[in-house]
């Protein structure tokens, strides 16, 4: 029985390198990894890929984000109890997609708000910090863009949801927003932002998880179809052309007044001022021979 | 050379000597013509325009504003024209015409419109400038006041006048008459009563509910429902940071043949006093005012949106200070804290609707309002309890 | 007696002929052996008006009050004026099925079913706009120029009256769609009335019909809006017009004017054709405001809805003032005895405006009580030349702009990035500081160009030429001013030599044995005297007739000490072919 000790020290001695047992290591583990990622059910594949994301995200994290949020997004208090940045835990996918999508997020300086800039990341690296502060706790997710699509709904149901939408604009969000979407004030220098530009998505986002001073509107506050409604009545808004002319930021009475002194006060005061104005004189006399 | 007048005609700065009165005595120096330091040199000499002397100059002018009359007829043609061929539109399924994103319609029928006229006045205006006679003319002004004469025969004709009326000399007639005219106000002022009823008329005899100053619609059990859509709310659809526009339900609903219970002018008034938001924040937050403990549901709160300044809707919340922005006037209210008024110039907080929840789980109010909702009155008794 | 001699034969050698009487003429004689009216007409057709660019800013009032008459009547033809319940289903989608008023589906029904209404509702807007903006830009040339002082004070007081029943009209007006924005405008004026001591809910109720809204506010004001103020509107017009006529235009001092002539255009045809035209032109930069700048765009807003609000809620821009005070304005309430006095809501929007129309109307009165300047003035004076009254309507000027901007505070918050409670906070200061430091500098100001003008009248204009004495030194030509200038330069009053008044002291009988007043009467009359001094003192007066002549002379021998060649003074003009120059001495050697 002594061929399988035939010569242990000579064997081991000539195949033994030093990092030959972690090679061997390493393949036992690729092995296994492998033959399990293959006959494992999908979810754990999913799980996996999710856990890359997340991971992926938290890399981002820690470089963008955990100076104002926290290392792990706990968030960061100053001395006199205000928070630098709040803790993210619970915020959901959402919020970080609409921050980080609109460019509000990273902040660039504190201040009464954080306003839209170019945005700072591309898709998929949102899509992997939304799933990072998302894993954090739960929270509300990005919404699929058939949630807020009227497609499948009759010419008449459109216009029915455009309609409601429209009132449930005019009763939840115009008194921010102004009746155009076109942004009010809000206390101490903070304000209510210009709708015109802001995708669909984007104003679900913000609809769900109320950003920064914006209260929110949750599914029980506004559900998925009045959401949607609203979404659909501002871009119908956008669609159609201005019916009476140029409007000049549809900010109301203040701009109309403006316009009427510049533009009509002014225009008839020159023109008045040509009419009562010298007309070009001639050195000859009537009457004389030129 | 009639149109000139020397300066011996003027004198120099001489100014209307007959209007010089008593109480102006001792002030002669500024009207003194000796003291003027220049005389006034008298109408300038006329000079000629272009058109005036080149005749191919007036007829260019003439040419021009032929053309511009022209022009204003052209584009009042295009006026009719683009009446009949740009449809309004209002529909997004419509195609509906567009200049540079404009409705075509308007812009079209105001800029030819505007085009036409202006063209017309400035044709009119060219047509003065340049052709017509540009020699000033001298008129003499006569003073306002009447001749001594006028007023003279004026004073006979009232004397006169008055004194076969005899009203100086019968103070009976002419008392009575006064009398009688000063009592004709009386008919004129009282056939106005009926512009509308007093506000004790409303609260006491009117039909509709929620009638008067004093009160609104909400009343024990009554549900709080979204705005809009009428549906019921659970304390659990409410989130913290959650800002619900709601009303009353009486707002929305409707009798056993389906018709609305509240429509019309009862709906109107109905929904300018009891119109509500609910506001969900965290527990802690609260500062309930002595009596009002049992009026939140675990940190939600439900207040008049009406505002207490001179009656606008408000809904501009700031979450997380949650402070309350009417847009009018920028009066701010503190909901954490009674609705206190933190900055604007209202001076009242805003009521207040105590909270409960009925046996199936919904929101409702526990009673009206505690106060009277919206602007002050004379008659509001603002020391009143706002919790009994 | 009247021989027909058209048939009367005009040569030997042929019959007579009746001339064909000329239509235009027939027309003339019937109306005339009905009115009689050539002497109105012989006295008018050719009345003169001067001609000036500032005597034009009351025509665009007049015009665009004709437009908004016009405009009108094209409206009332379509709208509705009712609150009954109406359910949509016009052509705007975006309402469609909703519950309205009936004046606000007929204001939908306007804009986007009748082609030209929204054209027609747009120029009405902008032209009560401009109705009302130039007639406060009249108000202010009229006031600044001293247009207003004895014949034509009451000409002012019918302008004032027409100025507040012109922001009345525009105020019921832009109510009557019935949409989201003025609907929030009516809600606070309610708000405005029930905060009136005793009578307030009172008047709401009244006006209303009951509680707010209920619905009889919109067809009432639509009354007052077409039939009582256009009808006082035109009445008071008329009147304006007719003093206007009866007292002649004022004018310009300048060469050929006086205060007994009125130098200018006749009505036919010249003032005609320029005001003819100008009312064209009015109507047009209506028609093209009307067709390209949206204004009150009554689809976005929505129907009235007690419940809605949008931000930027704001009322038009001629009752921007009083709504900036209700801003800034602190919350002050009095509870007394179970009764509520809103301060917050009174002082800023009942008192503030009464106080500032009748100090507006009084304002003649006042200033001819302070002067005790009794004469006739039909000429102008240069606002420079009445220092404390052009500071005075400035420092007017500064708050009544400080109070509209606060009405905007929410717009300039967020168009400028600012805080509007830190705009609020200024602006409580600013009102009172304002017209001050306003005053203060107009006033030195126009004291300053009245330095200006005395100097030129004294030394002559700077050419810009300089001279180099022989010594070395620089020094700058001037040249004597045309005497069409000098004369308009010195065609102002001299105002009375208040420092002398003031040292000859007031006690003791004046110049004409009155004994001065004692009591209340004393007081008064001793506060106009300081006032007056304080008018006139540091005006700076027109040199006198031996100061320019003194100054001539120094003139004269300034030009013989600048003369480049002895004896031949030289007025700088040699070489730019500005004259001949063949006979002048140019050179030492020539």
């Amino acid at each position: 029985m002594r061929f399988l000790n035939r010569s242990v020290g000579r064997l081991s001695r000539h195949r033994r390198r030093p990092l030959a047992g972690l090679v061997l290591l390493l393949l036992g583990l690729l092995l296994t990894g492998g033959l399990y990622s293959a006959f494992a059910p999908a979810t754990a594949s999913t799980a996996s890929d999710n856990e890359e994301l997340v991971a992926e995200g938290r890399e981002l994290f820690l470089v963008g984000c955990a100076f104002c949020h926290g290392q792990n997004g706990e968030g960061v208090s100053t001395v006199n109890g205000n928070w630098l940045g709040p803790t993210l835990a619970g915020v959901g996918a959402a919020a970080v997609d609409f921050q980080v999508g609109t460019g509000r997020m990273p902040m660039a300086q504190p201040g009464a708000q954080n306003p839209t800039k170019p945005v700072s990341y591309d898709q998929d690296e949102i899509d992997a910090l939304a799933a990072y502060v998302a894993s954090l706790a739960p929270g509300p997710s990005v919404p699929d863009p058939s949630d807020y699509s009227l497609a499948g709904l009759s010419s008449d149901e459109r216009e029915e949801a455009i309609a409601r939408g429209g009132q449930i604009f005019l009763t939840n969000c115009t008194a921010c927003h102004n009746y155009a979407g076109k942004g009010g004030a809000m206390p101490r220098g903070g304000y209510a932002p210009n709708l015109s530009d802001t995708s669909a998505k984007h104003i679900y986002e913000a609809l769900l998880t109320g950003p920064g001073q914006m209260d929110s509107f949750s599914n029980g506050n506004l559900s998925p179809e009045e959401k949607r409604d609203v979404i659909a009545y501002l871009y119908s808004l956008r669609e159609q052309p201005a019916y009476g002319g140029f409007t000049f930021g549809s900010l109301g009475p203040v701009g109309e007044g403006l316009l009427a002194w510049v533009i009509g006060i002014g225009a008839l005061v020159a023109i008045a001022t040509w009419i009562a104005a010298h007309t070009a004189r001639s050195n000859k006399k009537k009457g004389a021979t030129a | 050379m009639s149109d000139q007048h020397g300066p011996d005609e003027l004198g120099p700065g001489e100014h209307g000597s007959s209007d010089l009165p008593d109480k102006y005595a001792g002030h002669e120096g500024e009207i003194q013509s000796a003291d003027e330091p220049i005389r006034n040199p008298g109408l300038p000499q006329h000079t000629w325009r272009p058109t005036d002397v080149d005749p191919k100059a007036e007829r260019r002018a003439e040419r021009q504003v032929a053309g511009i009359f022209g022009l204003a007829a052209l584009c009042a043609v295009l006026f009719v024209v683009s009446y009949f061929v740009f449809d309004i539109g209002g529909s997004p399924e419509d195609d509906v015409p567009t200049i540079f994103g404009l409705g075509a319609s308007n812009v079209a029928l105001g800029g030819t419109l505007g085009l036409a006229l202006l063209l017309i006045g400035i044709g009119l205006i060219q047509w003065a400038r340049k052709l017509m006679s540009d020699h000033e003319m001298v008129e003499m002004r006569h003073p306002a006041r009447s001749s001594d004469e006028d007023r003279e025969a004026t004073i006979k004709a009232l004397n006169d006048g008055l004194e076969e009326s005899g009203i100086a000399r019968r103070p009976l007639v002419r008392n009575s008459l006064l009398g009688a005219v000063t009592v004709l106000l009386a008919p004129a002022v009282v056939l106005l009563r009926d512009l509308g009823p007093t506000p004790n008329q409303v609260a006491e005899e009117a039909d509709y509910p929620g009638a008067g100053l004093e009160k609104t619609v909400w009343e024990k059990g009554m549900r709080v429902v979204r705005d809009v859509v009428g549906t019921p709310i659970r304390p659990g659809d409410m989130e913290i940071g959650d800002l619900f526009n709601a009303e009353p339900e009486i707002i929305f609903a409707v009798d056993e043949e389906g018709e609305p219970i509240l429509e019309g002018e009862p709906l109107l008034i109905a929904k300018s006093k009891a119109a509500v938001v609910l506001i969900r924040m965290d527990p802690d937050e609260n500062k309930p005012a002595p009596g009002r403990e049992n009026w939140a549901i675990d940190g939600i709160l439900c207040y008049s949106k009406i505002c207490t300044h001179v009656g606008c809707p408000i809904s501009l919340n700031e979450r997380k200070t949650h402070h309350l922005l009417c847009p009018c006037h920028q009066s701010t209210f503190d909901l954490a804290d009674a609705a206190k008024v933190v900055f604007g110039p209202a001076a009242r907080p805003l009521p207040q609707l105590p909270l409960a929840v009925d046996s199936e789980g919904y929101l409702v109010a526990q009673s009206d309002f505690r106060e009277p909702v919206g602007p002050s009155f004379w008659e509001r008794d603002s020391q009143a309890s706002t919790t009994e | 007696m009247s021989i027909d001699t058209s048939k009367v034969a005009t040569s030997n050698s042929s019959a007579a002929i009746a001339d064909k009487p000329n239509p235009v003429g027939a027309v003339a004689n019937w109306a005339d052996e009905r009115l009689g009216l050539a002497s109105l007409a012989k006295k008018n057709l050719r009345k003169v008006f001067p001609d000036h660019w500032s005597f034009m800013l009351g025509e665009i009032a007049l015009w665009s009050f004709v437009v908004l008459l016009l405009s009108g009547v094209f409206l009332t033809l379509w709208y509705d004026p009712t609150m009954a319940e109406v359910h949509y289903e016009g052509s705007y989608a975006q309402l469609r099925g909703i519950e309205m008023s009936g004046a606000y589906a007929s204001a939908l029904h306007l804009s986007f079913d009748v082609r030209g209404g929204l054209l027609m509702r747009q120029m009405h807007h902008w032209a009560a706009m401009l109705f009302i903006a130039s007639m406060m830009i009249h108000l202010l040339r009229v006031f600044f120029t001293g247009a207003h002082r004895k014949p034509r004070e009451m000409n002012w007081v019918i302008g004032c009256l027409l100025l507040i029943l012109g922001t009345l009209e525009g105020f019921t007006g832009y109510s009557l769609p019935d949409d989201l924005l003025s609907g929030t405008g009516i809600r606070a004026a309610d708000g405005f009335m029930k905060a009136s001591p005793v009578i307030g809910s009172y008047m709401s109720f009244f006006l209303f019909g009951g509680e707010f809204p209920g619905t009889h506010i919109i067809p009432r004001l639509y009354v007052v809006h077409i039939l009582l103020i256009p009808g006082l509107l035109l009445a008071l017009i008329t009147a304006h017009m007719l003093l206007l006529v009866y007292h002649k235009h004022t004018q310009w001092a300048g060469p050929g004017r006086t205060e007994q002539n009125v130098v200018g255009f006749p009505m036919l045809p010249v003032y005609a054709a320029k005001a003819g035209g100008f009312f064209f032109i009015v109507f047009g930069v209506c028609a093209l405001m009307g067709g390209l700048f949206t204004i009150n765009g009554v689809w976005l807003y929505g129907p009235y809805d007690p419940s809605k609000v949008t931000a930027g809620s704001q009322p038009d821009w001629y009752m921007g003032w009083p709504d900036g005070a209700l801003r800034i304005m602190p919350g002050l309430e009095t509870h007394i005895f179970g009764h509520t006095i809103s301060w917050n809501v009174m002082l800023p929007i009942l008192v503030l405006p009464i106080v500032m129309f009748l100090v507006l109307m009084v304002l003649p009165f006042v200033e001819a009580w302070i002067t005790g300047d009794k004469r006739d003035h039909h000429l102008l004076q240069r606002p420079r030349n009445a220092p404390t009254r052009t500071a005075f309507m400035v420092a007017l000027m500064t708050m009544y702009g400080l109070f509209w901007a606060a009405g905007g505070n929410d717009i300039i918050a967020i168009k400028l990035h600012l805080s509007i409670n830190q705009i609020t906070y200024f602006m409580r200061v600013a009102v009172f500081v304002g017209p001050v430091i306003a005053f203060i500098i107009t006033k030195r100001w126009c004291i300053s160009l009245q330095r200006k003008d005395q100097e030129d009248l004294l030394h002559g204009y700077e050419t810009g030429i300089i001279m180099r004495s022989p010594e070395g030194g620089y020094s700058e030509r001037h040249l004597p001013l045309s005497p069409d200038r000098a004369y308009v330069l010195a065609a102002h009053d001299r105002d009375p030599d208040v420092i002398a008044e003031l040292e000859a002291g007031p006690s003791g009988p004046d110049g004409n044995g009155v004994e001065p007043k004692k009591g209340i009467a004393g007081a008064l009359e001793g506060a106009r005297q300081r006032l007056r001094t304080a008018m006139y003192a540091d005006n700076v007066q027109k040199p006198t007739r031996e100061e320019l002549e003194a100054a001539h002379h120094h003139a004269e021998h300034e030009h013989e000490l600048q003369a480049g060649v002895e004896g031949e003074a030289a007025d700088g003009h040699q070489f730019d072919g500005h004259h001949a120059v063949e006979d002048d001495r140019l050179r030492a050697d020539d």
